[in-house]
């Protein structure tokens, strides 16, 4: 199974192999409300750690993506402009923003596993 | 068609969308083309000579093609744009409930005293020896500010609560520099219901923006705001009532504690209306407060007319006003414009913020509005639209869910999408299905705080019978969207001219010039 870490500003990150996959939380597009316009970045790009790597926008607000680890991106999910709402709908699965190739696997170690996220959940409402 | 979201953008081929006229319009509603799609290139609306020749002086910027612009006759030009108006929803055609905006009547003796020629016909750089009654107006409208804010001075410059804010903040920073505290104040807190225009402002500025998070009863408590105090804080800009409509009773309490910790409070004056003749913010320890001329004093906004926000300044700041300064010589006004005169006079402007003495226009409507209410007046328009704003409230309380609970409110009534929760309609949807009923929407997915937020300011303008239909047409959508008739929500507008419009991709790829369609010839190539 591939390991899922959390942000605290709701970005996950499903680790597989060198790649991690990047979204927002289910917490996260509940919060939003109906998405209607994602912003991606272009394949290749270089981030930082906590740089702002996508722009999500609802009905209600802009926000930034972050990026969770340091690394290139090395896909995006391009569906998402045509169909924003998928973020709504399934932000674990077909609402994915990203792909990373993470550059230092150390970062991950950083960010809240599932157990610390739910918890993490609990003390904001 | 349906739009990303997955609504209809465009008339279906149902009910009264399929009956086809042969001109596209629809008896009184008609279809209106840019004046680029009526005109005609080679025509013209004026006869005009040709100019005799000349020899131009313009070397190589000399325009080589025409300029593509239409022309058009004088009634084609007229028509075009009253049945642009026409089109338009205003508070003169319907109740406007945008909450936090207070679009409240613009009373029609406002604009006969505004077209006076002693104020109409005047520019700012005429003598002022020319101008001494406009001037006169100014100086009383400042004293009644002064008065029902019960703050001593008033900058009148700013023209909108915006630049209000922008200006009483940079007065705060005045003050700041002049104590040398600049270096180490460079935070100002701003509650997270507050209007986006609070941060905004305090960041275009340079300092640094740190939330203060909201109870669950909707209010800021003090201690919330005395955990964040220190040495490195500027101010705290609080909205009072604040964007949920509730008074923030911990007010007083929260300028001691700022002042005490030797920074400023910017109280933002957006609604202000609510509590004219109520109570008065210099009471409350306010040092910097905006007023909205166009939202409180009735005067026309929101595409009807600019702004004006005059900020009212405490004992603190009054100094730090910006130019030009209005001053009274026994019975003759004057305009102080030079920073050396005032700096002679012990004031210290931070500058200037826009380049005359403010909206003069604006300031007219606003004097006779508080002429014709009075003192007595003007606290019954607040009195009244906190009794129409709750009369709302109690009349949706059993259909719709309230975020803070079943208490009462102030100027507006704000309810959340709990109870649209299992309906297949969101917020939005419901919005525009109150387009069908023939109402301008209320505000929705603001103050951010509130989820699937819906705020509805009546304001004083309207009487029972009018609120009477509103709550009666509210109702019967609240019932059918419990009833599971989604489809009048998803649907809608269905009556409306056009229908869900890509707003995101409007906004994010606007279309601003007009491109001409490609001639058939070549297109078939």
């Amino acid at each position: 199974m591939a390991d899922i870490r959390y942000t605290k500003d709701h970005e996950y990150i499903r680790v597989e192999g060198d790649t991690g996959t990047v979204g927002i939380t289910s917490y996260a597009q509940e919060q939003l409300g109906d998405v209607v316009f994602v912003e991606l970045p272009s394949v290749g790009k270089k981030v930082d750690q906590g740089a702002e790597a996508a722009v999500v926008e609802s009905v209600k607000a802009a926000s930034e993506i972050y990026a969770p680890v340091a690394g290139e991106v090395v896909a995006v999910n391009d569906a998402l402009e045509s169909a924003p709402g998928t973020v709504n709908e399934d932000p674990a699965g077909a609402g994915w923003f990203m792909k990373i190739k993470i550059a230092d696997a150390s970062q991950l170690n950083g960010l809240m596993s599932e157990a610390d996220y739910t918890s993490y959940l609990a003390t904001l409402s | 068609m349906l739009n990303r979201q997955g609504r209809p953008s465009q008339a279906g081929d149902s009910g009264l969308h399929s009956i086809k006229t042969f001109t596209g319009n629809r008896a009184l509603e008609q279809v209106e083309p840019l004046l680029f799609e009526i005109g005609r290139l080679e025509a013209t609306g004026v006869d005009l000579d040709e100019p005799a020749a000349f020899t131009p002086r313009l070397g190589g910027l000399v325009r080589k093609d025409g300029i593509g612009l239409p022309g058009l006759s004088e009634p084609e030009t007229m028509r075009h744009f009253v049945r642009l108006s026409q089109k338009n929803y205003a508070i003169d055609t319907g109740i406007f409930p945008l909450g936090s905006c207070t679009m409240k009547h613009n009373p029609r003796l406002n604009e006969a005293m505004a077209r006076l020629p002693g104020f109409a016909d005047i520019h700012p750089l005429q003598p002022q020896s020319t101008v001494q009654g406009a001037l006169d107006l100014i100086a009383q409208l400042k004293d009644w500010l002064k008065e029902l804010t019960g703050m001593p001075d008033v900058d009148m410059t700013p023209k909108a609560g915006a630049h209000g804010e922008l200006s009483g903040m940079m007065a705060i920073k005045a003050a700041i520099i002049a104590k040398g505290e600049a270096a180490t104040r460079t935070v100002v807190l701003v509650p997270e219901s507050a209007h986006g225009t609070n941060p905004a402002t305090a960041a275009l500025i340079g300092f640094t923006v740190k939330p203060v998070p909201a109870r669950e009863n909707g209010l800021v408590h003090v201690d919330d705001v005395k955990a964040l105090l220190g040495p490195d804080i500027a101010a705290i800009m609080l909205t009072n009532p604040n964007t949920c409509g509730l008074f923030e009773k911990d007010i007083v309490a929260i300028a001691d504690a700022v002042h005490a910790a030797g920074a400023f409070f910017y109280c933002d004056g957006a609604n202000f209306n609510a509590i004219v003749g109520k109570v008065r913010p210099g009471d409350l320890g306010v040092d910097a407060m905006h007023i909205n001329l166009h939202k409180t004093f009735s005067t026309p906004h929101g595409g009807g007319g600019p702004g004006a926000g005059p900020v009212v300044l405490s004992d603190r700041l009054a100094a730090f006003a910006p130019l030009p300064l209005l001053e009274k010589n026994g019975n003759s006004f004057a305009l102080c414009e030079s920073e050396k005169t005032a700096e002679a006079r012990g004031a210290h402007p931070y500058g200037r913020i826009t380049a005359f003495q403010g909206q003069m226009g604006m300031f007219v409507r606003a004097f006779a509005y508080m002429l014709s209410h009075g003192a007595d007046g003007m606290r019954q328009a607040s009195e009244d639209a906190v009794l129409n704003a709750n009369y709302i409230r109690a009349g949706l309380r059993d259909l719709m869910s309230q975020p803070f609970g079943d208490k009462p409110c102030m100027h507006e009534a704000l309810f959340d999408d709990q109870w649209l929760k299992e309906t297949g309609v969101t917020t939005l949807d419901f919005a525009k299905a109150m387009i069908d009923e023939g109402f301008h929407p209320m505000t929705m997915y603001f103050p951010l705080v509130v989820h699937g937020a819906m705020l509805i300011e009546p304001t004083e303008s309207e009487s029972k019978a009018s609120l009477d239909l509103f709550v009666a047409a509210l109702r019967d959508l609240a019932m059918a969207a419990k009833a599971g008739d989604t489809e009048r929500f998803t649907q809608a507008p269905r009556l409306a001219p056009r229908r869900r419009l890509d707003e995101t991709l409007a906004a994010r790829k606007p279309v601003l010039k007009w491109v001409p369609p490609t001639p058939l010839s070549e297109a078939a190539e």
